[in-house]
């Protein structure tokens, strides 16, 4: 029976990573961004929102109305100011933009917060640890049930954005041909700000849930962008369902490899992201090259 | 007054210029076929009018406005369209989201979705398919009717016929004539003299980056674009 749990645990655990998947994704399909300050933009918004708690009792949950957007900003002036100016100077140049401001962002919210380790937990009450016990002595966290939720409604409402709005549609058709998207009255600069402002508002959204289930520090980044990166080679880079499907099996992976030792956690995760990787570089289907297109393929 | 009138448009690929020193007018209502051999500047210059090429000098006036420095994307919006060389379509959209997608960014006006399917009435079955997995013609009309989505002023028409079956090709040309008919105006890039002629009311031949003949389309001879496509005028001059 503890096997059924902590299936259901790693398939929720796998929304979360599919969360933090998401923008990472999204920003690589849309303008072939690799962001590295992906996880530290999280734990950003995770401070802000810890920050609004702290000062003013406000409940995370309501703070979000404030975070998000704020972060969705970011994301839309880092793209106008700095990532479309790093764009052309080669796909290289932004990897090393991204890098340099995951260092800014780091050490930015250890001047201000220091090295303490955080949680939002306390803000929520009950709600961090509450679970729903179901038939056949199986428990589901209530908090990591919502996480799943919000990634699935998250996931299914940006494909659903991008085939059926016109704003979606220019966003598909400027990832696919940006000079070509001019052609037809698209303005490519300010598409490629909205989807940032997207990628960097979902990341912000999973830094928030991060810092309600666990602890977080302002160097709580890079693990966090490991994980996303892990759920995106694993369910194919630029698909938004492959993102969900690689979030939960590597959500699954580290559940199991934690139950078989507690030291495995981390590394079953790692083995299973390997394997897939080889064996897709084996099969040569890891075309980073894809293009947001392959947001819709049929996944075989 | 002229629709589009270009003025001493210069435009360059790095070193290489492609567009010398052109200059000229389109007026309302007409069809001008350019014609000339590979490498003439052709699709330079139909990309610079489009605003898809920034231009190294001169102007382009439209509708008596200087559009020289406005965006490709703000220029759709004055009333030039591009149908651009090998139809670059978004291949992994269907037809209809092709459509859609120009529509929502133009001008509104009496091509819709519905009147662009009337004109082309092969689409209509292939709607929901990729567009990358339609056939040489029906990506040329898609490719066409996505243009005619943003109500255009001008539409400008890069190499229709290239790589399209013979009977792809009279297709596209009738729906063309139809639009000529209804009063549209059109700048055509042609390889095929034939055809440009057959539709054009005036024909301007492109050679190493000039316009080197412009003339009325029924005042000129098939001999006399030959000439100049090939550049045997100049040929003559420099051999006697």
């Amino acid at each position: 029976m503890i096997w059924i749990t902590q299936l259901l645990n790693g398939v929720l655990l796998g929304g979360y990573y599919a969360l933090l998947a998401c923008g990472l994704s999204f920003m690589f399909g849309v303008m072939r961004i690799i962001n590295l300050a992906h996880g530290d933009l999280a734990i950003l918004c995770a401070c802000v929102v810890f920050f609004i708690a702290d000062q003013t009792g406000i409940s995370p949950f309501v703070a979000l109305i404030v975070a998000l957007p704020l972060m969705a900003a970011i994301g839309f002036w880092l793209q106008r100011l700095m990532l479309e100016r790093s764009l052309r100077g080669g796909m290289l140049v932004p990897l090393l933009t991204t890098f340099g401001l995951a260092i800014v962002i780091e050490n930015g919210l250890f001047e201000y917060f220091g090295a303490d380790s955080r949680s939002l937990a306390p803000y929520i009450g009950d709600f961090a640890f509450d679970s729903w016990a179901i038939p056949g002595n199986i428990y589901i966290g209530s908090l990591a049930l919502l996480i799943f939720a919000v990634a699935v409604v998250l996931l299914g409402g940006l494909k659903l954005f991008l085939t059926h709005t016109s704003l979606g549609r220019a966003i598909r058709a400027t990832a696919e041909d940006p000079d070509t998207a001019g052609l037809v009255g698209i303005n490519a600069r300010y598409v490629y700000a909205v989807a940032a402002a997207i990628a960097v508002a979902s990341a912000g959204l999973a830094g928030v849930f991060l810092a309600m289930r666990e602890t977080f520090s302002p160097y709580s980044g890079p693990t966090q962008l490991i994980f996303a990166f892990e759920a995106v080679v694993i369910g194919g880079i630029g698909s938004l369902s492959g993102t969900l499907v690689g979030g939960i099996v590597l959500g699954i992976a580290q559940t199991f490899g934690a139950q078989i030792n507690p030291q495995g956690f981390l590394i079953a995760g790692h083995v299973v992201f390997l394997v897939v990787l080889a064996g897709r570089l084996a099969a040569g289907a890891l075309q980073a090259r894809g293009g947001l297109h392959r947001l819709f393929a049929r996944r075989s | 007054m002229s629709l589009l009138a270009v003025e001493q448009l210069d435009a360059r690929h790095g070193l290489l210029q492609a567009v010398r020193g052109v200059t000229f007018t389109v007026a309302a209502g007409e069809t001008l076929a350019l014609v000339g051999a590979n490498g003439a500047g052709k699709t330079t210059l139909l990309r610079t009018i489009a605003g898809a090429h920034r231009p190294f000098g001169g102007r382009i006036l439209f509708d008596g406005i200087d559009v020289t420095a406005v965006p490709a994307y703000a220029r759709l919006r004055t009333g030039i369209a591009l149908v651009p060389e090998g139809r670059r379509l978004f291949n992994g959209m269907t037809v209809k989201e092709n459509l859609l997608v120009a529509g929502a960014y133009g001008n509104s006006g009496p091509w819709t979705l519905d009147t662009v399917l009337d004109a082309f009435p092969l689409l209509r079955p292939r709607l929901n398919n990729r567009a990358g997995t339609l056939s040489g013609g029906e990506q040329q009309a898609t490719a066409i009717g996505r243009a005619l989505m943003t109500n255009p002023k001008l539409l400008l028409l890069d190499e229709v016929s290239l790589g399209l079956a013979p009977i792809a090709v009279e297709a596209v040309y009738r729906s063309l004539e139809a639009l000529i008919k209804v009063g549209a105006t059109i700048l055509l890039v042609e390889q095929d003299i034939g055809r440009a002629l057959g539709v054009a009311t005036r024909v301007a031949c492109m050679l190493e980056g000039r316009i080197i003949l412009a003339k009325d389309a029924k005042d000129v001879t098939r001999e006399q674009v030959t000439e100049a496509y090939f550049g045997l005028q100049r040929a003559r001059r420099v051999t006697s």
